[in-house]
């Protein structure tokens, strides 16, 4: 593979990443004209790495999560016995989405009390949405021929499903996930409200201590890791999507 | 063979197919024919059960086919349809495999059948088999199609207007393909299509359905003489009856004593080939050669319009 801009762009980036969340204190010049005061920095009340690592955990579980119910939900209502659970597993999942995260967190602390829980279970509510639909429509637009020579080989329903359903709808259900990914990213950064380690926090004490140069650092990482990750997913659907002749080889 | 007694099918208030009943006989191959909408593909799915028959029985081999749960019944009997349907996740290699997976075949057994189908498909097994559906041409995938469908040897092979998405060069090689295939594992083949050309081509005899019922179920010969009824008439075209009738005979048949002068055409071409050639080259008679290339006699003009007129009933 040639290394062409975008690739290099992208491993710059990374590596610029990394280094920031290592040795902070070499940016130290950037960012000072942001502080008053003589106020510190660099954040300080923790390390950045730690709390990028606990943020990305937090994101993962809740997606992982989110990804298995919802894709188990699109399995079942697209089986001939799940067909008439379909409109009530559609308004659920809906629910999930139209109700805000930060409500989710006040109803869920006096339940599960402050920490990750909250957190999770908002994040779990919140992805479930775009998985759920993205994996219903690869499930019910696959080529009709091709689910008939399933059954027509002589396929049993389970088989159908394993080795030629999920798989072709497979780039169409990484696009969900991708989707939630990011959206939790960004949205996991409420968590710290209720005291959930993430990079909410290093917001948060910026904007408790009006120190600009916090937000920022916490807004970028945030803002760079949800890039990243939606670059290096996107790139597996197309990698899978032109496996399958979905896409035409450029 | 395949006995269909009394087949119906009906969604709701509609029948789709409506108390048909033939006889399939063993290593032939059957047409079924009909405009869109007749019930021929539903007729066919129902012998490998992918559509449940409301009331009637169909037997393979004396046998009623919902002895066996679907899927294993399926797994012993071919199916290719329209548009290939192949697997665009798997290679070629992989999709013609399927079935045979399917049953637990062998690895080496798997390997040695998929080589063998690929190279009796004109298709190097070393180039094609790693490639993907969406790697090769119409014709190409169509033949994958084929050969997936005869991958576990089925004894019975059921087509939906396999060559429906074909052009017609491609088509009628493919056609061509099939009868040597068919003539070569002695595969019983069913065969749907909306094409009354390619369904006196390729059966031994011919299905006529409109409506959900079985209009005629009759050799090519006896279609073409004497049609049911109107609507197996127009199907057959009036005005191509007599080519079509001698389409189906070699012109070997219509072989006279004597000698012609010109180009020389083999036994083995139709007599509608022949009668083309003789009018096209404004020539009365034809010499005809065996396989050999040796002189077996002559066609005439008057000879194969004779044998173009309607038989007698």
């Amino acid at each position: 593979m040639k290394l062409r801009l975008p690739t290099i762009l992208r491993i710059g980036i990374l590596a610029l990443l990394i280094v920031f969340l290592l040795r902070p204190d070499w940016f130290e010049p950037i960012f000072r004209p942001l502080t008053q005061n003589n106020a510190p920095v660099i954040y300080n009340q923790g390390s950045l790495l730690t709390l990028t690592l606990l943020h990305l955990r937090t994101v993962a579980i809740a997606t992982a999560g989110a990804t298995i119910v919802a894709v188990a939900l699109a399995i079942l209502v697209t089986r001939p016995f799940g067909a008439e659970f379909l409109p009530l597993s559609r308004s659920l999942v809906n629910i999930g989405q139209t109700f805000p995260p930060v409500a989710v967190l006040a109803l869920a602390v006096p339940a599960v009390g402050f920490g990750e829980k909250p957190t999770l279970i908002a994040l779990f509510l919140y992805g479930l949405l775009p998985i759920f639909e993205n994996s219903l429509t690869g499930l019910t637009t696959l080529p009709p021929t091709v689910t008939d020579a399933a059954r027509g080989v002589g396929m049993t329903g389970w088989q159908r499903l394993v080795k030629v359903e999920l798989p072709l709808a497979m780039p169409i259900i990484l696009a969900g996930i991708r989707l939630s990914v990011t959206i939790n990213l960004a949205t996991a950064t409420i968590g710290s409200t209720v005291a959930a380690k993430t990079l909410g926090e290093v917001i948060i004490a910026g904007l408790q201590s009006n120190n600009l140069s916090f937000v920022l650092q916490g807004g970028l990482i945030v803002g760079v890791l949800a890039v990243m990750i939606y670059d290096g997913l996107s790139a597996m659907e197309r990698f899978i999507s032109r496996r399958m002749g979905l896409l035409q080889q450029s | 063979m395949i006995e269909i007694e009394n087949i119906t099918k009906r969604y709701g208030a509609v029948t789709v197919v409506n108390d048909v009943s033939l006889v399939v006989q063993p290593r032939t191959i059957t047409v079924i024919v009909g405009t869109s909408g007749s019930g021929k593909t539903t007729l066919m799915r129902m012998i490998n059960r992918l559509v449940e028959p409301t009331a009637g029985v169909i037997k393979l081999d004396g046998e009623d086919n919902r002895t066996l749960p679907g899927y294993e019944l399926r797994r012993r009997i071919g199916y290719a349809i329209q548009g290939h349907g192949l697997f665009p996740h798997r290679t070629v290699a992989q999709n013609i495999a399927v079935v045979p997976e399917l049953l637990g075949w062998d690895k080496a057994k798997i390997d040695a059948r998929v080589r063998e189908l690929l190279a009796l498909f004109q298709l190097d097994p070393e180039t094609f088999g790693p490639r993907y559906p969406h790697e090769l041409s119409g014709g190409q995938q169509q033949r994958i199609g084929v050969a997936r469908a005869l991958a576990a040897e089925p004894n019975v092979l059921l087509m939906d207007e396999p060559f429906g998405a074909l052009d017609p060069v491609i088509r009628s090689k493919a056609q061509e393909d099939l009868l040597a295939i068919q003539k070569r594992f002695g595969t019983t083949i069913i065969l749907v299509t909306h094409d009354m050309e390619e369904a006196i081509h390729l059966g031994h005899k011919i299905a006529v359905m409109d409506g959900g019922n079985l209009l005629q179920y009759a050799t090519p010969a006896e279609i073409l003489a004497n049609p049911a009824t109107d609507f197996v008439a127009t199907l057959v075209g009036t005005g191509d009856r007599p080519f079509r009738f001698l389409s189906l005979s070699p012109a070997g048949d219509a072989v006279e004593p004597g000698t012609a002068e010109g180009e020389a055409i083999p036994a083995s071409a139709t007599q509608r080939d022949a009668l083309a050639e003789l009018l096209w080259s404004g020539r009365p008679a034809l010499p005809v050669v065996n396989e050999a290339g040796k002189a077996i006699g002559r066609v005439t003009v008057d000879g194969l319009v004779k044998r173009a007129s309607r038989p007698a009933a």
